[in-house]
């Protein structure tokens, strides 16, 4: 049986799959299924059952957010499925490699959920900077509707379905899903107030889903061997396989498809191949930069949502940035900080005014110049900017490295005080 | 700016005169692809930028004028997205990669190469028009880090690469 559904097919030192050789190993199944009489009520029961959560960070449930869409005669005609294919989350570099290596493995995901809820248009958004996931993924669109799988009355289903490429003009901001429909509307990218939630009130105001492009690429499997195989994919609690990346100083970095579950040593010491000669582990953040701290004595913990939870973090997107002992845990915080203050949308006042301020102040401890006070008004911030108290997630992101740094390397900051300059400078 | 604000111009005749027919081919292209023009003036944005290299007040009034949208509104959105830029830059655009997996990585120490190299910080063009140095947030591809993009093109492990090789290829005018 197959235990890579997401990568099965991928090896970057060829060109991608193109629709027949893709056919040719059990592509486009769930399409045929749909073609011989699947119901869309058929699809979302097998997502539900599959336990899919959501791969772009908050891992919801995927069956029960699909589950909100208004459906039936007297549901709006109008429908829309958005692909998120932003990525932009530092540290993070999974869609990518999906996109690149398998376009039609995306494709395929996108009839299914399309046809799930019955939207007629689905577009995904791309990060402007991919451009060569743009040009492979025009190729594969264009075999796909060449061979009558997008257009009007697909395989005589009477299911009509356009999939519209639309590369982002850039902000981090922009992959928030109801800040990614503004953008899409040609609006400036600030999140709406939730509710109405997107499901059914999105896009235009028509009911929308939101799914991450690796969401949408564990559909294809699903529909194509079935829920008892997909839920005996993993090693732990939560079901199927998800794509883990390693970056910073281990042996060799990289992104790989395990399955849920896997310990997380085995991915950073058989994979990862372990830390470079002469640098010890000193922390990690698991999900990308929105993620809190771990630390080696968590290594034993296992790639779950629950595991990961229950030590302070987030499994979120699942590629891990690695600090190692001879980098500047300030420095890397500090990096992070400016990254937030940027991105901030300028919509809410404590993210606008906080996150700037917050970076002063490492730029300050930066130049040796960092104090106790300065220490008391970062810890201030993660208070000020956490869940809740702003108007979307990108704050409480930069809070997770943030308060979980100032545990974790408390000492750093204080010598980086007491010293009057970074002690991992020369 | 403001004199203009939510004013609507009905005439699209100098608009016309302004947009290339290409670039008015694309954005009819772009109108049957969604339901209004709004969505279509950012797409228009990045029509008249991928000709002209970048979104001149000219370009912005006439793509306004095309849709008939407000020239307030399309320039709140034109400054409010990284990628399309407001002021000239160099045929081809550095996106430097400088988020975290890059920093680790040591892409500090590379940036201050780039800068000697070309003669420019971030923000700059280099004299001679060829380079504009622009940073950007991560771009994708951490495991081989430090990273940058140039023009359309990705360049990896930039601290084992020939800075110098790579601008070449450039300034021999490729794309
Ligand atoms: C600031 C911010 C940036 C985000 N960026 C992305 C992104 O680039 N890609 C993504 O899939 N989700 C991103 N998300 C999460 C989305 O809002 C949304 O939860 C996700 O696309 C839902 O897909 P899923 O249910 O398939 O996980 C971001 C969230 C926030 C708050
Ligand atoms: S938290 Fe930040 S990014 Fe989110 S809405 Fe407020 S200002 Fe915008
Ligand atoms: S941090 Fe530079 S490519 Fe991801």
């Amino acid at each position: 049986m197959v235990s890579n559904p997401l990568t099965r097919n991928i090896d970057l030192s060829r060109p991608p799959f193109d629709l027949a050789a893709y056919e040719a190993v059990d592509g486009y199944r769930g399409l045929r299924e749909i073609a011989r009489g699947l119901e869309p009520s058929d699809v979302l029961d097998k997502v539900k059952d599959s336990g899919l959560k959501g791969r772009g960070g908050a891992g919801f449930p995927t069956g029960l957010k699909w589950s909100f869409v208004p459906m039936g005669d007297d549901a709006p005609k109008q429908k829309y499925f958005v692909v998120n294919a932003d990525e932009m989350e530092p540290g993070t570099f999974k869609d990518r490699l999906l996109m690149e290596g398998d376009p039609h493995l995306l494709i395929d995901g996108m009839i299914i959920a399309s046809y799930a809820i019955q939207a007629n248009t689905a577009y995904i958004f791309l990060r402007g900077e991919y451009t060569e996931s743009e040009r492979i993924l025009r190729k594969a669109l264009a075999e796909a509707r060449e061979r009558g799988y997008l257009g009007n009355n697909i395989l005589d289903t009477g299911f009509d379905l356009e999939i519209i490429l639309h590369t982002s003009a850039g902000r981090y901001i922009c992959g928030e899903e109801t800040a990614l429909l503004n953008a899409l509307e040609g609006k400036r990218a600030n999140p709406r107030a939730k509710p109405p939630f997107p499901q059914v009130s999105g896009l235009w105001g028509k009911p929308t889903i939101v799914n991450n492009v690796e969401t949408v690429c564990n559909l294809p499997g699903i529909m194509a061997w079935g829920i008892d195989w997909y839920r005996g994919l993993t090693k732990g609690n939560d079901h199927g396989t998800k794509l883990f990346g390693v970056s910073g100083k281990v042996r060799s970095p990289g992104c790989w498809e395990l399955p849920l579950g896997t310990p997380i040593r085995e991915l950073m010491e058989v994979y990862a191949g372990g830390m470079r000669d002469g640098l010890e582990l000193k922390g990690f953040l698991p999900g990308g930069g929105s993620t809190d701290f771990m630390l080696p004595e968590h290594l034993d913990l296992n790639l779950d949502y629950d595991d990961i939870a229950g030590a302070g973090s987030r499994l979120a997107t699942g590629t891990m940035i690695v600090l190692d002992s001879q980098t500047c845990p300030v420095g890397m915080i500090g990096n992070l900080m400016t990254f937030f203050s940027h991105e901030s949308c300028g919509y809410c006042t404590p993210c606008r005014d906080g996150l700037p301020w917050v970076n002063e102040i490492f730029r300050a401890f930066e130049a040796g110049k960092g104090s106790h006070r300065d220490l008391a008004i970062l810890e201030e911030h993660v208070d000020y900017l956490g869940p809740g108290k702003t108007f979307c997630a990108l704050a409480p992101g930069a809070t997770a490295p943030l308060g979980s740094g100032l545990r974790y390397f408390r000492e750093d900051f204080e010598r980086h005080i007491s010293e009057q300059r970074c002690p991992y400078k020369q | 700016m403001n004199t203009e604000e939510n004013q609507l111009i009905a005439s699209t005749t100098v608009a016309a005169d302004y947009l290339r027919e290409t670039e008015i081919a694309e954005i009819e292209h772009e109108r049957t692809l969604y339901p209004d023009a709004r969505a279509v003036g950012l797409e228009a944005l990045k029509i008249v930028q991928k000709h002209r290299g970048w979104v001149s007040d000219e370009s912005l009034r006439a793509v306004a004028e095309y849709l008939r949208l407000p020239i307030a509104e399309l320039e709140g959105v034109a400054t409010f997205f990284n990628l399309i830029y407001r002021r000239p830059v160099g045929r081809n655009v550095i996106l430097y990669c400088n988020s975290v997996s890059c920093w680790i990585m040591g892409c500090e120490q590379v940036k201050d190469k780039i800068a000697g190299e070309l003669g420019i910080d971030f923000g700059e063009t280099t004299t001679d028009g060829n380079f504009t140095l622009i940073p950007v947030p991560c771009l994708g591809d951490c495991d081989r880090a430090p990273v940058m993009m140039v023009g359309p093109d990705q360049h990896r492990n930039l601290d084992r690469a020939d800075l110098g090789a790579i601008f070449a290829q450039y300034r021999k005018g490729k794309e």
